[in-house]
């Protein structure tokens, strides 16, 4: 039910041809809205820092093969909603805090560091990972811990297929995952909320499951910075924090790594963190959601879904109190 | 050497005061209805709590400043921005209510029984409701000054059980600048009035 059906697999649209027309035109008024911002905003200091701010820019065209069976059909969120509205505490606290800071983030040279307990550690840039294997689109539901949810069109490839590239070990039993930490291009990391740097984690078994995507694009195009780029994780069945942005490093390791957030306040954020309506943040409820762009103040919030309605990960978790591993 | 004001004078004051005090309450209306808020119920509730924060602190503000500046007419603002310290509380408990309940009482409830962070901020709304009850001079005078200055103490116990509200809130982030310095101003502002209570010859306002 909660996905379309593709019978035979193969025969797949291009984005192009399936993201709705006013979707390109946001994207276009949100591009003009940044650039007013960046230079009416602050000067020269800014002006500095244009070419970085072009070279960045979201806008360019990722093609991908659309993934129909691992994508559902609600309504798509809004790109300048998406775009604009993000927790990426490297670049501020408030939502719009990546959207008016990450622009100079340089996302080009990049190279994500694969190591630990491998035979293959493998060093690669961003044309090397683009290439590595074919790019799908996939339509996925995003829950944030904090109680909303967007539905975004991503850009990628199963995680597996990098994974084993590097031919884990038989020790590997987790995989770490390191965001960039550069305070030069971070304004962020002066606040003392997380330890930086921001590091998250999964199970073997959970970044080895298909659907959890490497992520380099969103709505048929490179990520914008304030999104993660240039190359991102995506697992859609918890919530968004566990989902690393601006990758550097991947290491496989035999114990469960420790990860910024339950650091932080072990008590809100575990380490598994499955969307779980069944299981309360201490301060509120998860059992419903505020969907972005379309839950108003005159109807019930969105109910929950166990796993964010990724119903094909539970076997993972067979026989776990998810209560006591929330 | 004190300001004085006329009565014309403190009349328009409290005008644009009471404009001003609105201006928050219009922005969550804009917001809202242009859809400027990416994620309105967000908005509103921490916005809302925000300012009934703000005004609290300006309420409490209002008797040490005139102690201090010997502006006396201070003191005729005070009932108003109490009432918005009520108003932008009331609205926050509404957002809670209808955003997080749709005004499903009985879930709304066990809510506030569950959580402590959610029921300090309801015991610090619900001791609000009796203050701002009696906020007309009716009221007073029904009263008597003694007693409704004692009913009014309340503000000892919704001060801080406010912060703490706030303090939980921002703790899962662990970032404390704002309830640090919400809490220090809250706090002085309270030891001000005990530290004078207590002083033997309590120093006469000057007129």
């Amino acid at each position: 039910m909660l996905f379309k059906r593709n019978p035979n697999g193969i025969d797949l649209p291009y984005p192009s041809e399936i993201t709705p027309q006013e979707i390109y035109t946001g994207r276009r008024s949100f591009l003009t809205r940044m650039a007013a911002t960046a230079a009416v905003g602050s000067g020269v200091w800014e002006m500095a820092n244009r070419e970085a701010f072009a070279q960045a820019a979201p806008g360019q065209k990722l093609a991908a093969r659309a993934n129909v069976a691992l994508s559902t059909d609600e309504k798509q969120t809004p790109f300048k909603d998406a775009a604009g509205y993000n927790n990426f505490y490297e670049f501020g606290l408030d939502k719009d805090d990546p959207a008016k800071n990450a622009h100079i983030l340089r996302t080009r040279p990049w190279t994500v560091r694969i190591e630990g307990e491998v035979n293959k550690p493998l060093t690669l840039d961003i044309d090397g990972l683009l290439k590595l294997a074919p790019l799908e689109e996939r339509i996925y539901r995003l829950r944030c811990v904090e109680g909303w949810s967007m539905v975004i069109p991503w850009v990628g490839y199963s995680l597996a297929n990098l994974l084993k590239q590097v031919e884990p070990t038989g020790n590997a039993k987790f995989v770490e995952f390191t965001t960039l930490a550069d305070r030069k291009q971070m304004p962020g990391l002066g606040s003392g909320v997380l330890d930086w740097p921001y590091v998250e984690g999964l199970r073997i078994d959970e970044a080895m499951h298909p659907l959890t995507l490497l992520t380099m694009g969103m709505y048929g195009q490179v990520l914008p910075n304030q999104n993660g780029a240039p190359v991102r994780l995506i697992v859609p069945w918890k919530y968004g924090f566990k989902s690393a942005k601006s990758i550097v490093r991947i290491r496989l390791v035999s114990r469960q790594p420790r990860t910024a957030w339950n650091d932080s306040a072990p008590r809100e954020y575990g380490f598994y963190s499955n969307v779980n309506p069944n299981v309360d943040h201490p301060r509120w409820s998860q059992a419903s959601e505020r969907r972005i762009g379309e839950t108003g103040l005159f109807q019930p919030k969105k109910k929950t879904l166990m796993f964010n309605g990724y119903d094909q990960v539970a076997s993972l978790y067979t026989g776990m109190d998810l209560k006591r591993y929330y | 050497m004190a300001l004085q004001l006329s009565n014309t004078q403190v009349k328009w004051l409290k005008v644009a005061v009471f404009v001003l005090a609105l201006l928050p309450f219009a922005r969550l209306v804009w917001g809202t209805a242009t859809g400027a808020f990416t994620d309105p119920l967000a908005e509103i509730t921490k916005i809302s709590g925000e300012w009934a924060l703000y005004f609290l602190c300006i309420t409490l503000a209002v008797t040490p400043l005139r102690r201090l500046s010997g502006w006396n007419w201070l003191v005729k603002l005070r009932r108003m921005v109490g009432l918005f310290t009520f108003f932008y509380a009331l609205v926050h408990f509404i957002a809670f209510l209808w955003f997080d309940h749709f005004f499903d009482v009985a879930a709304m409830l066990a809510d506030v029984v569950k959580r402590p962070f959610i029921l300090v901020g309801f015991i610090a709304f619900v001791l609000l409701i009796p203050l701002a009850a009696t906020s007309t001079n009716a009221m007073i005078k029904r009263l008597g000054g003694k007693r409704w200055q004692w009913l009014h103490r309340l503000i000892y116990a919704i001060g801080p059980l406010a912060i703490l509200h706030y303090w939980w809130m921002k703790e899962g982030k662990s970032d404390f600048a704002q309830p640090i310095l919400f809490g220090a101003i809250v706090v002085t502002l309270l030891a001000l009035r005990v530290f004078w209570h207590f002083k033997r010859k309590p120093q006469t306002v000057r007129a």
